[in-house]
């Protein structure tokens, strides 16, 4: 019984990060119906700055903020920087295609994937980086017979806090209203007197920046990163988007955290190696049962 | 004589001309490696010509079409590694089973709008990469694949085991699929498919039976696909999960987009531009495929249409070979 | 003027008994009857979310009813599927234009045509004479009804790029190319100029006259409505609540009541 708390638990963790990837792409998608392929890239490349700057200023750290200190401030400064890159890629790659239409905005997704990825590739070295172990704090606790690290424990607090400042600004903020309604209606939207510029800037500073602290956990948790692993990650958070309902910025939450959930079950009870098999086959029954994903999506064709 | 001779080679039909020598002389002056080379865009010829149908005629948007490819390649890979069937015997085969699991799999989802198919066609892409790896019931070889495949034989000395003969091989199989595919262009079957990229409901207002060739486009274009695997694993003589992975199936998307939707030339050039261009910046080492992307970007900038646009209503690309003469308005 | 009267023996065309079609809380047609006989041109009029159009939907099978059905030719035809409502013989066009925008004139209407054809893959691929006879045959009926409709010279510009009004007679070109039996026209005269009216009007009673059809549209330009018309139907909130002929209705107490008298002739 408690390993299965210890799965959920594990799979609570992994979905969180789904989850916070996939509020940047439900975002991206939601209001510009444009597939962000480079935002895998933006988590990989926050994971890449939190680990230089976690090994570089490591003395720093250590005695002025402490190995928690040391995470957060790896995390705000991969956040910010990550603010910066994701206004520049929407300016340089997609503004310009936008007139253009969808496809040809796919194209230029996967051109700026590839950029970001070679460029970390160019900068840090083909081979799998690790973030420096005496810097991850390692404690373990058994609550109840249940195994857990302290790590897991803040990443979940932290993730959830994430969630749901995210949630608070989309639903009960008017920027989030305005998100929403140029989600639903750009021009209508920007009819009523919503910038859709400053929508824009929006989404493409707070999408990057949750990219970029989800890769910074992401590398506290598991330690070994490569310049390859946003490909993974986006797929599964892109799935979390879908699965939630287009445009559901909720709904990609949640999707994200039973996606993980799921996986981490799958893994543990039916095969590990099967288990991303597994987690296709859930999104495909889904959809075939609820073509507009889990929560719904908010749009409607009038004929 | 001389202005006859002008008229020829400045003429589309002319210029078709010039491309075809240049095409079958090309391999008698180069190295087994350049032929090699050219092959591989014949492949991806192959490949981007496949998804076209799906992508760029009926507009779906499909990003696990490496998914059919797999299936043909892995299917001509153990028949003939377990049963010992002939390659040649084994393209049709392939071809069919291809189509078969295409229409197994999407008659389910066949109705899902456009975004909600993206994800699945990458789901089921991805299934499928994800069970060769695993290999199931010992049939794949997992994440080493199958090694050991045959080659064509047409029978007693005409085997085709050289660089130069693979290359005439795709390069026969594509123009005769760009003949058939120019005839569906043409028929009713191709405007079908374009008016359900067009505007769907508009389609079956007009009495076009939308889910049947939705499904159609998806077969075919597994088919060709499956006999692309066919080629690409006897030249290999081996097959591996890696080959098929989604970023396959990105390059596949990017070919017909960077082409052309639709366009049959816009798509052999999408092809060449994807199979050759890694060639030809290999001097750059590292950088080349951040090139590749910058190269992307800027394409879509300043063509987002493609290279070669599809025109209607007038002249299409090879008059040649179709008897039917426009009308003069 | 109406012409009831050159009709002796109404074949009845299109029936609908007690059609009903609800979306979530909202029932948009509520219990809708009606008759439509050979030869008619037939009005279906009433205010904005009247749900005029929703019964065209269900009528042309884009939405299933949740009860009642819809007799065409006598069968039932309630809850197939467009495509085999065309193939039965009902065609229509849409209130906001619904042209292939990127293909031409011409293979718009050809368009029409794809289900009175018959070539499939392997004759298309391998240009069987079977396929190449169908081929010119498509043709032609498409040749002829984008003359028909005065188009012929934008037979090979993209849809997109003509004036509105002619892709309003685009779009009644191709419904027309499928060979029905009865054409179903959602507001044909939205956005159309007087003169272009004038014309529209024309072209339907000649419909009428010389290809045996029967026409069923939604109006809400009065001029056309009582110029051509043989029945009226009214609906307000889902409901059928008058039915006669153009000058019954046009004195309808109730009918003025729905409409507040605001209706503005073009």
């Amino acid at each position: 019984m408690q390993v299965v708390f210890e799965q959920i638990i594990n799979g609570l963790t992994i979905g969180s990060f789904y989850a916070l990837i996939a509020l940047g792409y439900s975002m991206v998608y939601g209001v510009l119906k444009l597939i962000n392929f480079a935002h895998g890239d933006f988590f990989t490349l926050g994971s890449y700055l939190g680990y230089t700057l976690l090994v570089f200023g490591s003395a720093f750290i250590t005695t002025h903020f402490g190995l928690w200190g040391g995470m957060v401030a790896a995390m705000l400064m991969a956040a910010l920087c990550l603010a910066f890159i994701g206004v520049l890629v929407e300016r340089a790659a997609y503004r310009p295609i936008y007139p253009a239409g969808r496809l040809p905005a796919v194209v230029s997704a996967l051109g700026a994937s590839i950029v970001l990825q070679n460029a970390i590739m160019v900068i840090w070295g083909p081979r799998y980086q690790a973030y420096p172990a005496k810097l991850i704090p390692n404690i373990h606790l058994n609550i109840w017979g249940i195994n857990i690290t302290v790590l897991q424990i803040v990443i979940l607090v932290l993730s959830f806090v994430l969630m749901g400042i995210l949630y608070y600004i989309i639903q009960k903020t008017v920027f989030g209203a305005a998100i929403r309604a140029t989600a639903l209606d750009k021009d209508t939207a920007s009819l009523m007197g919503i910038n859709f510029n400053k929508v824009i800037f929006f989404i493409f500073t707070l999408g990057p920046a949750l990219g970029a602290m989800t890769g910074v956990m992401v590398g506290m948790y598991y330690r070994q990163i490569s310049f390859t692993m946003g490909w993974n990650y986006g797929l599964k958070a892109f799935t979390a988007t879908i699965l939630g309902g287009i445009g559901n910025l909720p709904g990609a939450m949640f999707g994200g955290l039973i996606l993980g959930v799921l996986e981490m079950l799958g893994a543990a009870y039916i095969s590990a190696a099967w288990k991303d098999v597994f987690v296709f086959m859930i999104l495909i029954l889904v959809l075939i049962f609820r073509p507009n994903g889990l929560f719904g999506e908010k749009i409607a064709e009038k004929v | 004589m001389e202005r006859v001779k002008k008229g020829f080679f400045g003429s589309q039909q002319g210029l078709l001309f010039v491309i075809v020598g240049l095409f079958v002389i090309y391999p008698f002056l180069v190295s087994n490696y350049y032929i090699d080379v050219v092959f591989f865009f014949g492949i991806y010829a192959l490949l981007g010509l496949s998804l076209n149908i799906v992508l760029g005629e009926v507009g779906l948007f499909d990003l696990g079409h490496a998914g059919f490819y797999a299936i043909g390649a892995y299917t001509t890979a153990i028949l003939n590694t377990k049963l010992g069937i002939p390659i040649l015997l084994l393209l049709p085969v392939s071809a069919i089973a291809a189509g078969l699991f295409a229409y197994i799999v999407c008659s389910p989802i066949i109705h899902l709008r456009g975004d909600y198919l993206c994800i699945v066609t990458i789901g089921m892409g991805e299934i499928v990469r994800l069970a060769l790896i695993n290999n199931p019931f010992d049939l794949t070889g997992g994440p080493n694949g199958v090694y050991g495949i045959d080659f064509p034989s047409f029978g007693g000395p005409f085997v085709v085991d050289s660089s130069i003969e693979y290359y005439f091989l795709i390069w026969v199989i594509v123009v005769l699929s760009i003949i058939g595919l120019i005839r569906l262009q043409r028929s009713r079957i191709g405007r079908a498919w374009n008016c359900i990229r067009e505007d769907e409901v508009a389609a079956g207002a007009s009495g076009i039976d939308v889910r049947y060739y939705k499904l159609l486009a998806f077969v075919i274009g597994a088919a060709l696909a499956g006999v692309a695997g066919n080629i690409y694993a006897s030249k290999l003589m081996a097959v591996s999960p890696e080959s098929f992975s989604f970023w396959e199936s990105c390059m596949l998307f990017c070919i017909v987009l960077i082409g052309g939707m639709g366009s049959i030339p816009g798509i052999l050039i999408g092809a060449a531009f994807i199979s050759l261009f890694p060639e030809i910046f290999r001097p750059f080492a590292m950088y080349r495929m951040l090139i590749f992307g910058l190269v992307m970007i800027l394409m879509m900038m300043f063509r987002p249409g493609g290279v070669w646009p599809r025109k209607r209503g007038g002249a299409e690309f090879v008059s040649l070979l179709s008897r039917k003469r426009k009308k003069d308005a | 003027m109406p012409k009831g009267d050159l009709h002796i023996t109404p074949t009845t065309v299109l029936e609908t008994h007690g059609l009903t079609k609800i979306f979530g809380g909202l029932t948009a047609v509520n219990n809708f009857d009606a008759t439509i006989n050979k030869g008619e041109i037939f009005s279906l009029i009433g205010p904005n979310g009247a749900g005029k159009t929703t019964v065209f939907n269900v009528v042309t099978g884009i939405y299933k009813p949740e009860a009642g059905n819809v007799i065409f030719q006598g069968k039932d035809i309630t809850g197939r599927k467009p495509h085999q409502i065309v193939s039965s013989g009902i065609a229509r066009t849409f209130q906001n234009i619904r042209l292939f925008q990127n293909m031409t004139c011409l293979e718009n209407i050809m368009a029409g045509q794809h289900c009175r054809a018959k070539a499939g893959v392997w004759s298309s691929i391998f240009s069987f004479s079977s396929q190449k006879k169908e081929e010119r045959r498509i043709h032609e009926i498409s040749e002829s009804r984008i003359e028909q409709v005065g188009l012929e010279r934008f037979r090979d510009e993209l849809a997109k790029n003509i004036p509105y009004g002619s892709q309003r007679m685009l779009e009644i070109a191709r419904a027309l190319a499928t060979e029905p039996a009865l054409l179903v026209l959602d507001e044909p005269s939205s956005g159309l100029n007087a003169g272009e009216t004038e014309v529209l009007m024309e072209f339907l009673k000649e419909l009428i006259e010389k290809e045996n059809l029967t026409i069923l549209l939604i109006e809400h330009d009065m001029n056309v409505v009582m110029g051509i018309s043989d029945k009226v139907a009214v609906m307000d909130e889902g409901k059928k609540i008058a039915e006669g002929n153009p000058d019954e209705i046009y004195n309808n107490p109730r009918v003025i009541e729905a409409y507040l008298g605001t209706e503005e002739e073009a």
